[in-house]
């Protein structure tokens, strides 16, 4: 191999290696661009800050009722069922319901009182593309839990 | 206002004491998320309800605060322990500040 090649294939390296590189700048400029576009879970974790303020969650309580696969995003039902005795001493106060792939975050927000019974209930809520369904519950005594389940979404909702 | 907004709940008539009864509730509302652009290419201001509240004889017995990712014609479904006979007063606060109400009783043997 002469000097001369020896460059010139350098040149190409180096040019593939340029290309390369511009493809992952590309690429991560077009990763900024969808996260501006929907929520994520660092919008979930600011909402639930303005919430519960720095409390940890625990795992555990709740249940999710949602479909593994959901046809239609305009309308997907879910279920949220608490562990709880709902009596006056020891109750579920509140549970926030998000969507981490949706423009917004926010679901619903539900509050029980021990007249409830049973800390549980349902609602039907659109969905933008395949996501994370994220509950936490604020029980009386203060403790907060939460839960996390994926919804495969076909059709997305909310419009366009 | 939104239109034909028609509210529809489901409550038993008659329970036991103590006993906890599934309610179910249907209003008829567009649920206008504000993010969807209509013909002209403007978006379409948004226009939902964003409370929903239930007493039993005046006491708050369930709340959720809706945000547009709920489908349009919000269903809710939860539980009431009934104590005693009386009136469920369901109530749903729309955007403009309209309020729509419906009313349920159950007799508690």
């Amino acid at each position: 191999m002469s000097t001369k090649q020896a460059l010139s294939a350098l040149t190409r390296r180096e040019a593939l290696l340029l290309a390369a590189g511009a493809t992952i700048v590309a690429a991560g400029g077009v990763v900024l661009k969808s996260g501006t576009a929907h929520a994520d879970q660092k919008m979930i974790d600011d909402a639930l800050m303005k919430l519960i303020g720095d409390k940890k969650p625990a795992e555990g309580k709740i249940t999710l009722d949602l479909p593994q696969i959901a046809e239609n995003g305009n309308t997907v039902p879910i279920g949220v069922t608490i562990d709880s005795p709902m009596t006056a001493k020891d109750y579920v106060k509140s549970v926030h319901l998000f969507a981490d792939g949706n423009p917004a975050p926010d679901v619903a927000t539900l509050h029980f009182t021990p007249m409830s019974g049973k800390a549980s209930a349902a609602t039907r809520m659109r969905l933008a593309k395949t996501q994370n369904i994220v509950a936490v519950a604020e029980m009386s005594d203060g403790s907060v839990f939460r839960a996390q389940q994926e919804v495969k979404v076909t059709i997305g909702g909310c419009g366009g | 206002m939104a239109k034909n907004v028609k509210p529809r709940v489901r409550v038993p008539k008659t329970a036991a004491k103590g006993e906890v009864i599934e309610i179910k509730t249907l209003i008829s509302h567009i649920m206008e998320s504000g993010r969807r652009k209509g013909k002209d290419g403007k978006l379409i201001p948004r226009s939902i309800i964003n409370k929903f509240s239930v007493t039993f004889n005046g006491k708050p017995v369930f709340e959720a605060d809706w945000a547009p990712a709920i489908s349009a014609n919000p269903y809710m479904s939860f539980f009431a322990k009934v104590d005693e006979s009386g009136e469920f007063a369901f109530k749903w606060v729309d955007d403009d500040g309209s309020v729509y109400d419906s009313k349920a009783s159950i007799t508690v043997s």
